[in-house]
């Protein structure tokens, strides 16, 4: 638990950035009320919410009316799915819900409790690059279609869906369906204004991005109508209620401030990190491969491997020991790693899958971070393969 | 040395990695995914996950979890199924150890540069200087779990720590109490990890296996009852199978699966002076059995009383002829019997399954 670290797992979690965290503080210098309330420090609780507020829809190109504050990417995920369609199963007594079949646990979870109250869901399938089959998804909408789910960019892969064409599918063949996008891993470095523009509904995280844990938004366009899933006070507009957490939501604001200043310069440097990571390693490592075909989008921070005969959970323990942070796919409730759902649906071999490897690079990675892992990754990977 | 600590949760395993922590090792603790279903078992659920990372964390060690469902399904839950299908008594646990703990998680300590692998189980390895290895009880009997760890040889011997081997239970919660350990006053887990409380075996195979209604008949033939589910039925078992018509208590004396037939007798019938492990099926703990008949001590259940007996090569069928000295209830097929020293009856010499 001593030596250095070289931190290459940003899809899993960021630093707070010292920026945001001094904003954060500052908010607590003064008196702070309960943003509900009507004296001095209650009014200024409400300005800071709303001046976060407008931050978070001036990165999305979106009305703050439209902003929801959440606890984080994972409820405003729930409220994305089980919302509207809970909304629909009351007022049409029947709610269809589309999900991709690369899709986080937050969405697929809340997919599947959806479906136990009775709601009609149906999977997405996607290729072997894991994008979304759009022909299966032309086929698949109806004007009975709810929501329609597929994320902006893959967690464990970095894949970015075509969503212009989703939308663009679901408005002529779904008209009344609202489409979500997960942009939860997307938003260190897609211009989600431009790229969920016509998109209902967007989910944010702030701890991808150098914000704190514990907070995030869903963006939900006018046109919505959706249940809540908390109740309480009616706070934000009766879509979530609960007094609003002034502080992280004044945290995420800044640290989207920082996003944005910086993401095109970003986004090149951090891929040409990625890229000289990937041809470093696989150089020296013949056995290792690309789990996602060339010339497919991918985040710039991204970079998936199957290294074959390794077992990605010894992997794992053997370069922790080294102080190489990275991940082999999703945890169950008890934190051990389990089978990837999303290589599942891309078709990879099962063998293949359990020496899965997500290297995932951020803003402030650097050239030392990408030595350290060329240096170390290869010898740690060979020791423990299996060739038989 | 750096020693791997197999960690379910419990206050063994917890104290296990603590008096390696306290003698200077580099300890790291690792709980095993086995079971993804549910689990009351008080091993292996989140819970225990959970209070055995926590108790990793109070300890200062790294802790991680292994997902082995695929293997621990292929090696332990299926055959345990399939065993009842034909009518044997399985022990998933030999089974697991067997399989799991002293074979894939073994090898994994190995490839991850571990010079050992520590479990919390009550027995205890000691080495002759130059000498093999041997295997032996617990100090406290009525704890010893050298029957569940029978199996093993001297590649896996020279490669484990048992350390709570060398202590008593009460000495285990103490040393836990002083350190403060969350898991000092969790009650021991009771049963197979796999099967809840309320479903029990019957439920657990009945989701998975076709249970049959049979026949009880008599030595005779003459019909005496009806059971349930015959793959349920051990022989030697005495529930369920009433009285004779001398008002003497029955025993199952042979299972017929496929005929789904259960034949019933007194005390006399039923008693064994012998049961027979096929050859594929024993494993020593150094060396072999040869030459003349070897006097030893069997155990045939986990905290069965000890029975002397004689252990000679069955060259016709292939295994070995266990003898008891005097005449037991039968083995059923498929419980694991363990052979101790007679001169040493705290060492482990051997063990098979039977037939």
């Amino acid at each position: 638990m001593n030596g250095p670290i070289t931190y290459l797992d940003h899809a899993a979690t960021t630093a707070l950035r010292p920026e945001v965290a001094e904003a954060m503080a500052s908010v607590h210098e003064r008196a702070l009320g309960n943003p509900t309330g009507s004296h001095p420090p209650a009014q200024r609780a409400r300005a800071l919410l709303e001046d976060a507020r407008d931050e978070v829809a001036a990165f999305l190109g979106r009305d703050p009316g439209e902003i929801v504050f959440t606890s984080g990417g994972t409820e405003a995920a729930n409220l994305a799915v089980l919302g509207p369609a809970e909304a629909a199963l009351r007022t049409r007594g029947e709610a269809v819900v589309l999900v991709s079949a690369v899709e986080h646990p937050a969405v697929r979870e809340s997919a599947k409790a959806a479906g136990q109250m009775g709601v009609d869901v149906r999977e997405l399938p996607v290729d072997r690059a894991g994008l979304i089959d759009l022909d299966a998804l032309d086929r698949t909408l109806s004007s009975r279609c709810t929501v329609v789910a597929v994320m902006t960019a893959n967690n464990e892969t970095g894949v970015i869906q075509p969503l212009a064409d989703v939308v663009a599918s679901v408005r002529r063949r779904a008209p009344a369906a609202s489409v979500f996008t997960d942009a939860v891993q997307a938003a260190p470095f897609v211009d989600l204004a431009g790229v969920a523009a016509g998109v209902d509904m967007v989910g944010l995280s702030a701890h991808k991005f150098g914000g704190p844990v514990g907070t995030g938004a869903l963006a939900v366009s006018s046109r919505v109508t959706l249940s809540p899933r908390l109740y309480g006070g009616g706070q934000e507009r009766e879509r979530r209620s609960g007094t609003p957490d002034v502080a992280s939501a004044v945290g995420m604001a800044a640290a989207l401030q920082l996003v944005t200043k910086d993401r095109a310069a970003a986004s090149i440097r951090v891929s040409e990190l990625r890229d000289r990571l990937a041809e470093g390693l696989l150089a020296v490592v013949p056995w290792a491969h690309r789990t996602v075909p060339a010339g497919v989008p991918v985040l710039p921070g991204h970079l998936h491997l199957c290294l074959a005969g390794v077992d990605r959970e010894e992997l794992l323990v053997a370069l922790g020991g080294e102080g190489i942070c990275v991940s082999g796919g999703s945890s169950c409730a008890s934190g051990a790693l389990e089978p990837s759902h999303v290589l599942a649906a891309m078709g990879v071999d099962r063998g293949l899958a359990v020496g899965a490897l997500r290297f995932s690079l951020g803003y402030d990675t650097t050239d030392e971070d990408v030595d350290r892992a060329i240096a170390v990754v290869p010898g740690v990977a060979a020791a423990l393969r299996r060739t038989v | 040395m750096r020693v791997l600590v197999a960690m379910s949760g419990g206050v063994d395993s917890s104290v296990a990695a603590a008096l390696l922590v306290g003698q200077g090792h580099e300890v790291v603790g690792a709980t095993l995914k086995l079971w993804g279903g549910e689990s009351d078992s008080g091993c292996c659920s989140v819970a225990d996950v959970e209070d055995a990372r926590r108790v990793a964390q109070q300890l200062g060690i790294d802790h991680h979890v292994f997902n082995l469902t695929e293997d621990f399904d292929r090696h332990v839950v299926t055959p345990y199924v399939g065993e009842h299908a034909v009518g044997r008594t399985p022990n998933p646990c030999i089974e697991c150890n067997r399989t799991m703990k002293f074979d894939r998680l073994l090898h994994r300590s190995e490839r991850l540069g571990f010079d050992r692998l520590a479990t919390g189980h009550h027995a205890r390895v000691a080495q002759i200087p130059g000498g093999p290895h041997s295997l032996r009880r617990g100090v406290d009997d009525a704890k010893d779990q050298s029957y569940v760890l029978s199996m093993l040889g001297q590649s896996e011997l020279a490669r484990v720590f048992f350390p709570v081997g060398e202590i008593t239970k009460n000495e285990v919660r103490a040393h836990a109490r002083r350190l403060g350990l969350r898991t000092a006053t969790k009650p021991d887990s009771q049963d197979v990890c796999f099967i809840g409380s309320a479903e029990g075996r019957q439920g657990f195979l009945a989701g998975r296996l076709d249970l049959h209604a049979g026949d009880v008949v008599d030595a005779a033939g003459n019909p005496a009852g009806t059971v349930e589910a015959v793959e349920l039925v051990t022989v030697g078992q005495r529930r369920g199978m009433g009285h004779g018509g001398d008002g003497k208590r029955r025993y199952v004396t042979h299972v017929d699966v496929t005929a789904r037939r259960v034949t019933v007798g007194g005390a006399d019938a039923v008693a064994r002076s012998s049961v027979f492990l096929p050859g594929d099926s024993v494993t020593w703990v150094d060396g072999s059995l040869t030459g003349a008949a070897v006097r030893a001590v069997a155990q045939v259940s986990a905290h069965g009383r000890p029975i002397p007996c004689t252990v000679d090569a069955d060259d016709e069928r292939g295994g070995l002829a266990i003898r008891f000295e005097t005449a037991q209830r039968p083995v059923a097929p498929g419980q694991t019997v363990a052979l101790y020293d007679a001169d040493d009856p705290d060492a482990v010499i051997g063990a098979g399954v039977a037939a």
